[in-house]
Formats: C-alpha cells, sequence, structure tokens
C-alpha cells in the first residue's frame, strides 16, 4: 500500500488539474455543459447508433455489431485473417482489455503490439494496465529502465525517461512498418457525420489507424455522440480532466479508408460496436449513468482509494470509482457486486467527474442489488456465512431501532458496559488495529435530555 | 448556502441521532444549549432512534425504511428538526426522497426531508449566532464531513463559527475535505485502506500542532478519535457543539 508511484499520482494529477480549471465557476459551467450533452446523447443511444452505422457505412467504413466480447474478438479474427495479417499494432483502448483481445490473437497466432507507451511497458511485463489513462502509473522509472534492460533492449542505456523512449520508439517503427493489421479505440463517434474521433498524445494512435493496411477500431456503443459541435466541450473536459492539458498532442477524426489520390491511410476501416452489457445498463434510469463515461480517469486520481490500493487490486479491467460501478454491471452483481463495498462513499470523485456522474448513488443501488440477490450458490462457503450473518444484523438492527423500548434499554446497557468489551472481539478487532474502541457516553443523551427537563413535544 | 434559510423560530425538534446518543451525549446537549441561549425552545422527541443510515448505505433499504417510517413519525408538527451531524442530515435532505419513491408516505417524507437542518448551518444561517469567547488560547483544526460538504452541500457555516471565538487559532488541515476512512460499515468491510486513510488524516491532523480536532460529524469523530488515542496523541477530539459550549457557558 505504501506505494510512492501513487502518491505522487494523488498529489499531482489533482493539482495539474485544478491548474486547468482555475475558475471553479468556469469549471462548473463545463460540467454542466458537457454532463449534459453526455445525458441527451445516452437518452438517445439506440437512434444514434442507428444514425451512426449508415453514415459511417456512406464514408466505406464497415461496422459491426457484438452482443459479448467473444463476438467482438472473433469478428476482429476474421478481418485480421482475410487481411492475412500476422502482425497487428495497437493504439490504446480499455474495450480491447475488456476483450481480453492480446491474449485471444496470440492463441490464434496473431501477435497483437501495444504502441502507447505505457501500454507497451506493462505488455512486455505482463502485467495488467492499472490506471485507464496511465496505465504503468504504478511502476516508477528505475522499474521501467528494469524492464527495458531484461526485456526490450539489454545492450541499450536506457536509464532517462528520453532514452527509453527513444528505444521504444526504435522498436516500434520497425513493427509499425510490418503490421498488416492497426487496431485502436474510440473516444467520440459522431452520428450525423459517421467520423470515428482518437485522442492521444503519442502519435503512435495516428500510425495504428493509418500505416497498416487494415485499422479496426473498437468502441463501446456509449462512445456515440450526435453532432461534430458536442465534440469541443467533451474534448475539453476529457484532456483537462484526464492529463491536465488544454488539448492533447493529437486528436484524430477518421472519416473514411484512403481515398483515390490519397498518399496515406488505411485500404479498410472496420468499426466494432460492442456492447457487452451496456445495453442492459441502458435499461435502468439511475444506472445508466454510468455510461456517460468518457473514460478520463479523473475518479480515480481524486479518489481516497484507490490512490492508496493502486489500480490492480480491483482485479478488473476497469479499477477505482468507475470500476466499481461498471464492473458488477458487466460481470454480474454475484460475481463483481463486492467491488460496491470497496468505497467509503466520500462522493470524493462525484465531485471531480466532469460529466457529473453520480457515482455514490449507483454504488448504493448496486449494494441494494447484492443485498437482494438471491444467487447464493455463486457463493463460497465463506462468502455465504458472511451474507448470512450480514442480513441477521440487518433484521436485528431494524427491529432495535424501531422499537424506541428496545432502542433505550440497548443505549443504555451499552453505555453502561461497552468499555468492559475485549477489542479481539471479531467485529471489533478489524477496527482496533487502528483504533481504541469507541467510548461509550457515561449517560446516553436520552437520559441527559430528560434529567435536564428539555422538552419531549 | 445550501438554501433559503427561515426567519428564526420560536420552537425547533433536535434529532440527536444514534451516534451522539451513545457516544456524544454531551455533544447533543450542548448543540441544545446552544439553540436554548438564543431564545428557541427545543423540543426532543424521546422516541427518535436513528436515521437508517447505516442500513440504507450497506443496501438494506427495506430495513432501513422500517426504521425510518418509525422516525418520521417522532417528528410530527412543522417545526424545524436540527441534526449535530451531517452525514445523517445528508442522509435525509438526500437519501430520503428516493427511499420513499413510489411508497405512501412519499409526500410527508419530503416534508420531513425539507424540515431537516445541520447544526452548524442552523446556528449560522437561521439564528446567526454571535459567541463571546470565555477559553484560555488554544489552537483547532477542523476535519469537513465528506456528506456535509458533498451530499448537504454545506460551506463553511462551522468553521465560521469556531472564528468568532477569540482566543481559538484556527490551523486549516492540508488535505480538509479527504475522507477519513469511516464510511459505516467501510470501516469494518475494508479495515486496512480505512485503516491507512485515518492514519493520514491523523498525521495531517498532528502537523498542524494542534490542540483540538473538531469535527461536525459523529462518525468521522468516532473514527479519527479513535486512532489518535489508539497512537497516544495528546490532540482532543471533540464535537464542535461541545467545543463552542465549552468556551462560551461562561460558568
Amino acid at each position: 500500500m505504501d506505494n510512492p508511484c501513487l502518491k505522487r499520482v494523488f498529489t499531482k494529477l489533482p493539482e495539474k488539474r485544478w491548474v486547468m480549471f482555475l475558475d471553479s465557476g468556469e469549471l462548473e459551467t463545463l460540467r454542466n455543459l458537457a454532463g449534459g450533452i453526455r445525458r441527451d446523447t445516452v437518452s438517445r443511444l439506440p437512434d444514434l447508433l442507428e444514425e451512426l452505422e449508415p453514415n459511417c457505412q456512406q464514408n466505406g467504413i464497415q461496422v459491426h455489431w457484438a452482443q459479448t466480447t467473444e463476438e467482438a474478438n472473433s469478428i476482429v479474427l476474421n478481418i485480421a485473417r482475410k487481411a492475412d495479417a500476422k502482425l497487428a499494432v495497437k493504439g490504446k483502448s480499455m474495450v480491447s482489455e475488456e476483450m481480453e483481445l492480446n491474449h485471444f490473437l496470440a492463441e490464434n497466432g496473431i501477435e497483437a503490439l501495444e504502441s502507447d507507451l505505457g501500454e507497451y511497458i506493462i505488455q512486455v511485463d505482463h502485467e495488467l494496465p492499472s490506471h485507464i489513462i496511465m496505465p504503468a502509473i504504478h511502476k516508477n522509472r528505475e522499474e521501467i529502465s528494469e524492464v527495458f534492460q531484461k526485456k526490450v533492449a539489454p545492450a541499450k542505456k536506457s536509464d532517462t525517461a528520453e532514452e527509453m523512449t527513444e528505444t521504444a520508439r526504435q522498436v516500434l517503427r520497425d513493427k509499425f512498418r510490418r503490421a498488416e493489421l492497426g487496431i485502436s479505440g474510440v473516444n467520440f463517434a459522431v452520428a450525423e457525420t459517421g467520423t470515428l474521433c482518437l485522442v492521444e498524445n503519442e502519435g503512435n494512435g495516428r500510425f495504428c489507424t493509418t500505416m497498416p493496411r487494415v485499422h479496426v477500431a473498437l468502441m463501446g456503443i456509449e462512445k456515440v455522440v450526435g453532432k461534430l459541435e458536442d465534440l469541443p466541450p467533451l474534448l475539453t473536459v476529457l484532456t483537462r480532466s484526464a492529463t491536465g492539458q488544454p488539448i492533447t498532442t493529437y486528436f484524430n477524426m477518421i472519416s473514411s479508408p484512403r481515398q483515390d489520390g490519397e498518399k496515406d491511410g488505411p485500404e479498410e476501416v472496420h468499426l466494432v460496436l460492442l456492447d457487452n452489457g451496456r445495453s442492459r445498463m441502458y435499461e435502468d434510469e439511475l444506472l445508466r449513468d454510468t455510461l456517460l463515461c468518457i473514460r478520463c480517469g479523473a475518479c480515480m486520481n481524486h479518489c481516497p482509494v484507490y490512490t492508496r490500493i493502486g489500480g490492480h487490486a480491483y482485479q478488473s479491467v476497469y479499477p477505482g470509482p468507475i470500476g466499481k460501478i461498471l464492473t458488477p454491471q458487466l460481470e454480474g452483481i454475484d460475481t463483481a457486486g463486492y467491488l460496491a463495498d470497496a468505497s467509503s462513499l466520500c462522493g470524493a470523485c462525484v465531485e471531480a467527474c466532469p460529466v457529473k456522474i453520480p457515482i455514490t448513488d449507483i454504488l448504493l443501488k448496486l449494494r441494494h442489488k447484492k443485498a437482494q440477490s438471491k444467487k447464493e450458490h455463486h457463493w463460497t462457503e465463506l462468502e455465504g456465512a458472511k451474507n448470512l450473518f450480514e442480513k441477521i444484523t440487518w433484521k436485528g438492527w431494524k427491529f432495535a431501532f424501531s422499537q424506541p423500548w428496545f432502542y433505550r434499554m440497548q443505549a443504555s446497557i451499552l453505555s453502561r458496559t461497552a468499555q468492559f468489551l475485549p477489542d479481539q472481539l471479531p467485529m471489533l478487532r478489524s477496527w482496533s488495529r487502528f483504533r481504541m474502541v469507541p467510548r461509550f457516553s457515561e449517560k446516553p443523551l436520552h437520559q441527559l435530555v430528560e434529567e435536564a427537563g428539555i422538552a419531549e413535544e | 448556502m445550501r438554501r433559503n434559510y427561515p426567519e428564526k423560530p420560536d420552537k425547533v425538534y433536535f434529532m440527536g441521532t444514534c451516534l451522539a446518543d451513545m457516544l456524544y451525549a454531551e455533544a447533543g446537549l450542548a448543540g441544545i444549549r446552544l439553540m436554548e441561549r438564543e431564545g428557541v425552545k427545543v423540543i426532543y422527541p424521546r422516541d427518535q432512534t436513528c436515521c437508517g443510515q447505516p442500513a440504507f448505505n450497506s443496501g438494506f433499504q427495506e430495513e432501513a425504511l422500517e426504521v425510518v417510517l418509525h422516525l418520521i413519525h417522532c417528528f410530527p408538527k412543522a417545526y424545524p428538526i436540527v441534526v449535530p451531524s451531517g452525514s445523517c442530515g445528508a442522509m435525509m435532505v438526500r437519501h430520503y426522497p428516493e427511499l420513499f419513491e413510489g411508497h405512501p408516505l412519499e409526500q410527508k417524507a419530503i416534508e420531513f426531508s425539507s424540515r431537516i437542518f445541520e447544526l452548524s448551518e442552523f446556528l449560522h444561517h437561521v439564528l446567526k449566532i454571535s459567541l463571546k469567547d470565555q477559553g484560555v488560547p488554544v489552537k483547532v483544526t477542523w476535519h469537513t464531513s465528506c456528506h456535509a460538504k458533498r451530499e448537504l452541500g454545506l460551506g463553511d457555516e462551522a468553521k465560521q463559527l469556531v472564528k468568532q471565538l477569540e482566543n481559538v487559532e484556527l490551523k486549516e488541515l492540508e488535505r480538509e475535505d479527504e475522507c477519513c476512512g469511516f464510511g459505516g460499515t467501510f470501516s469494518v468491510k475494508q479495515p486496512m485502506i480505512s485503516g491507512e486513510m485515518v492514519l493520514d488524516k491523523c498525521s495531517d491532523v498532528l502537523k498542524t500542532g494542534s490542540d483540538y480536532l473538531l469535527s461536525g460529524d459523529c462518525g468521522c469523530l468516532m473514527n479519527i478519535q479513535g486512532s489518535l488515542e489508539k497512537q497516544q496523541s495528546r490532540v482532543q477530539s471533540m464535537h464542535f457543539a461541545s467545543f463552542l459550549w465549552e468556551r462560551t457557558r461562561g460558568s
């Protein structure tokens, strides 16, 4: 837990973000604007997707629909096979992580190489991303240098960030030239024009989408927006919230494959639209707000839990506050519902979110769903016992706190006896590791007001 | 200001909350005394229990609803209801309307919610109290409750009250509005994470060199106080109501 890299995230990134939003009035205006656009967009999701498809097709972009990650993977594999691809270069895409695409392609004899520097580092080191924007944020420079020495270019000096970047650049350039397939994510897809937008800083995204003969863009269905004019407000809150930049170095708008007379660009562009549980979220008025997310990562940078445990602790593709609401809905409340418990409900994420996702409200709803869940066969014996214990506890609580006579009796007994409770009781042990057991008042307030003659009605 | 505040009323209800009742009873009584001193009659319905937040936040909404149904019947008249805890206040203001959605008593619950005031906002905005400090010079620091700030929308009302005290120097925390790690059942369901958070909060408190840690939320207070005491710190944790009352009661 004592990871200095995380401490750096914790102090530096929120500061960088705040510099971008010095005027709190302007920040609020932008959040309302961007949140409003996303809300409006998501409420019209089916219509906008129906608009997006023909407009993409008209531009020469081939559109594929995938209900599940398995379907999405086999779509990509088919495209790769038709293109006779052995090597794919990838831009950063969280949807591809959701699909575990690299692993799937490797199993099918196709190498998929990450070209985003952070993603590249962790791919080389066989790790998973720990942050959706800065996948290797859990590693410091020395650790990365070691990865380069051992696994990338043992003969080369890779001590400074510049040296390592140069090494990676040389390795990747060669791959870019050879790859038959380029894979990217999509930050926004504009329905009215059939345009795919990609936000990035390294230029690797542009490489992936222009050099290889075939480009496959992977997109969660919620990433659609209605109009071109929706882009500027969304883009500005995205880059400022994500990396504290007014704009990224590259902003790509892909509107077709290579046209006659053009010197670069792929011959084929494919768009894979992945559902994977998103239309289920759409059905519920509150849970639908999960789909507002523009994947900026600000909720992680501001989260007191994430910044102490890091992204890997969540054991899911999407860590942090957004992961806590997204993963239980993608994977099911019975398998991943426990993630909703890993929050103090402090709401720092809600305050940071540039599109105002009510993350804590959604967490509460997911906790309610989990408490109601009957599918106990998914649980191990211990989990089952814990759950039963919790159910009984709250039933008892309900009785004790809705019967005033019982409540008063209990308060009065506790005030006299609690000091004698051993702090090694199972319930108290986890508390008393860091704290003294709470000291009860000598007389409860009920008794004090009675003695002081405070009116009762 | 989170809302339009009413004129000073003749009578108010006091909703003590279960935590103040059992752990910070003196703070509850101090809150009552502070309002009485302004000429307001304070009523403490004896059958009151809890706002329902512990079960509600754990996903047990049906159980919470039962307790809330009991609670709202304890405050039948139209007087304002003052609560000495930001988190409980936020539960009643923000979550009752949704908890009662579609329930036959929905309107009653919404009406109940609209009468809830957190103690510092009530003292500051409605009673507009002025305080005359009679204590010795001390340094204090203030921890903001996440729910008071982010759910209830409170600003620095309590700090404004503390700043009225001449001999009290307010030392701000570096990360005042960072969660202390309590989070109700979070503190026992995720003990290690919660523990890290409260340790960080304590070191922030200790860095200020304060004599007192003040807060307006009994959950946060129980958590931070417990950890400061475990570290055998000399910093005393206190509910702001107790602190204000102790320094101005004049005896």
